[in-house]
């Protein structure tokens, strides 16, 4: 059986339009003759988002007793028992009770989708694991039920519902995204504009990444897949940058990182770095403080540090640059070469030739003394 | 080939085999010559900005010394994020300052192997920095105390726990800003 087709509607925030937009979309659906129900829906009490709702078949919510408290959560064997063509399923990242089939909804809707359902979904993105630190440290509110990352990624389509925060912050006075007496509540603490202003930028550029990730997969499989090897090479390149900083354990590589840290800033891209550490060698002394020097410098900065074990610098650096999707290389400085290394060629020449086509490699010069190199 | 000019070139080959052979042990040996300790002096500092009095202090203790100045930016990470998260704000502010520091130790022949430390306040910061790093001397400038740096009792503390020599600047009407992030 094939799986469904799988819909996120991604927001920076409670009120964009999500859940509206999810069921304007369902009851186009319905409209064009396929069979479309409604596995869950949270209208909040907006007016609005309960309108859109009205047509629409509901599969009932199941009973639930947690903490001897009554609460009503999606019914997953009804859902698969109905069997929609298309169901809508509001919350993807709302985690269940005890006791129901699993601990969260992006479960019950991936075993909706095996069934061979269409689904519709939402989340906001303070929800995606791999942002809830930055978002939490952004905003300074943490929230708890987050989703892995590879739930978005395993969308076949990802709608942003943008919004300007002006416009958001009008809605909420407007009393449409929460009910009067929490208004001044919620525009004092996490919907403050600059709060949204950051939130929005986060989702674009989550998309952006979407978008950018789906597309290098596409190409990989363009790749394998056809005898043309031309047509994967005449695709663009990435919408989005990525950079790959080429490292060694010492207190000069820390120069560097800061340089291509800013530019990541710049680009708004992530940041690798790598270590292409000699097979055999074991770290110890002053080398292992330096990489331990590195990670948490790393880890501070949000980038990744990729240790590879190779005897070929070159061939490594371009086996990672195709792997993450990099298309900025930086490299450090080498030393001035002596004896016989000034017959090879120079480091960044060789590794212009052996990364793919368009991946520029930018060198950092050393800013003290010329004794560390390639 | 006759057996002589046989034996001629294979004891030309394990001349040179040895001759090479003795070039790398006494290399190595040189190498493990040198001394094994690393001399650091720790400049650690908080907020956005540090006193150009207390850098230029640091660099001539380590000028003198023949030292690396390990200059350290102190972030106090909120509760309610793990303490090894990513602080991109904080690192904006750090990054600049420590790009600052490293181009007017490189101006005066001093190394620079810097650090980022998160704790949960600033002395704790210090304290996992004191943990896992080794040095001789410590600088702290008393001019950037305050609430947004080491407050009083930090610097008592760290007196107290430092295993090192610590320099306190006294504030002085020269200290000025060398970045401000």
């Amino acid at each position: 059986m094939d799986r469904g087709h799988y819909k996120i509607f991604l927001g920076m925030a409670a009120g964009v339009g999500k859940t509206y937009r999810m069921l304007q979309e369902g009851r186009a659906e319905a409209e064009a003759d396929r069979d479309v129900a409604i596995g869950y829906l949270e209208p909040h009490r907006r007016e609005e988002t309960s309108a859109q709702a009205r047509g629409l078949e509901v599969v009932p919510r199941r009973q639930v007793t947690h903490r001897e408290v009554e609460v009503e959560e999606m019914d997953l064997a009804g859902v698969l028992a109905r069997k929609p063509q298309l169901a809508l399923i509001d919350e993807l990242a709302h985690s269940n009770p005890p006791g129901l089939e699993h601990a969260k909804r992006y479960e019950d809707i991936a075993e909706v989708l095996a069934a061979g359902i269409d689904v519709y979904s939402t989340v906001n993105v303070q929800h995606l694991e791999s942002l809830n630190d930055r978002v939490a440290e952004l905003t300074g509110v943490r929230v708890r039920e987050t989703v892995p990352d590879s739930v978005l990624g395993s969308a076949d389509e990802v709608v942003l519902i943008d919004l300007t925060p002006e416009a958001l912050v009008a809605r909420l006075r407007a009393g449409k995204v929460y009910p009067g007496e929490s208004i001044e509540a919620a525009l004092s603490n996490f919907f403050r504009i600059e709060n949204l202003a950051a939130l929005r930028e986060v989702s674009l550029r989550q998309v952006a990444e979407e978008v950018e990730s789906k597309r290098l997969t596409l190409h990989v499989s363009e790749q394998v897949g056809t005898r043309e090897e031309g047509v994967a090479a005449a695709v663009p390149q990435a919408v989005g940058e990525r950079l790959l900083a080429l490292v060694r354990p010492q207190p000069s590589s820390q120069r560097l990182v800061r340089r291509a840290w800013r530019s990541a800033q710049r680009l708004g891209t992530d940041l690798d770095l790598l270590w292409v550490k000699p097979p055999g060698k074991p770290v110890e002394g002053e080398e292992e403080r330096q990489v331990t020097a590195l990670r948490q410098l790393a880890s501070v900065l949000g980038a990744t540090l990729l240790i590879e074990e190779h005897d070929d610098l070159v061939a490594a650096a371009a086996q990672v640059v195709r792997e993450r999707g990099s298309t900025y290389l930086m490299v450090g400085e080498s030393l001035p070469r002596r004896g016989l290394a000034r017959l090879r060629e120079p480091l960044p020449q060789r590794l212009i030739k052996a990364t793919p086509a368009g991946v520029d490699v930018r060198i950092v010069a050393h800013r003290g003394s010329k004794g560390e190199g390639e | 080939m006759t057996p002589e000019r046989i034996g001629i070139v294979v004891a030309l080959i394990l001349g040179l085999a040895g001759g090479y052979q003795l070039a790398r042990a006494r290399r190595r040996g040189k190498r493990s010559e040198r001394p094994q300790e690393v001399h650091q002096i720790l400049l650690p500092f908080t907020g956005t900005e540090i006193s150009r009095r207390a850098v230029d202090a640091a660099l001539r203790l380590a000028r003198a010394e023949d030292a690396t100045l390990m200059p350290a930016y102190l972030a106090a990470v909120p509760k309610q994020l793990p303490l090894d998260c990513a602080i991109p704000i904080e690192a904006a502010r750090a990054m600049p300052m420590l790009e600052a520091i490293e181009q007017r130790a490189a101006g005066q022949g001093v190394p620079v192997d810097a650090r980022v430390e998160r704790g949960r306040s600033y002395r704790h910061a210090l304290s996992r920095l004191l943990d896992h790093e080794s040095f001789d001397r410590v600088v702290v400038s008393a001019g950037s105390t305050g609430a947004a740096g080491l407050s009083g009792e930090d610097l008592v503390w760290l007196l107290d726990k430092a295993p090192a020599e610590v320099l306190i600047l006294r504030p002085g009407p020269e200290d000025r800003r060398i970045l401000a992030a």
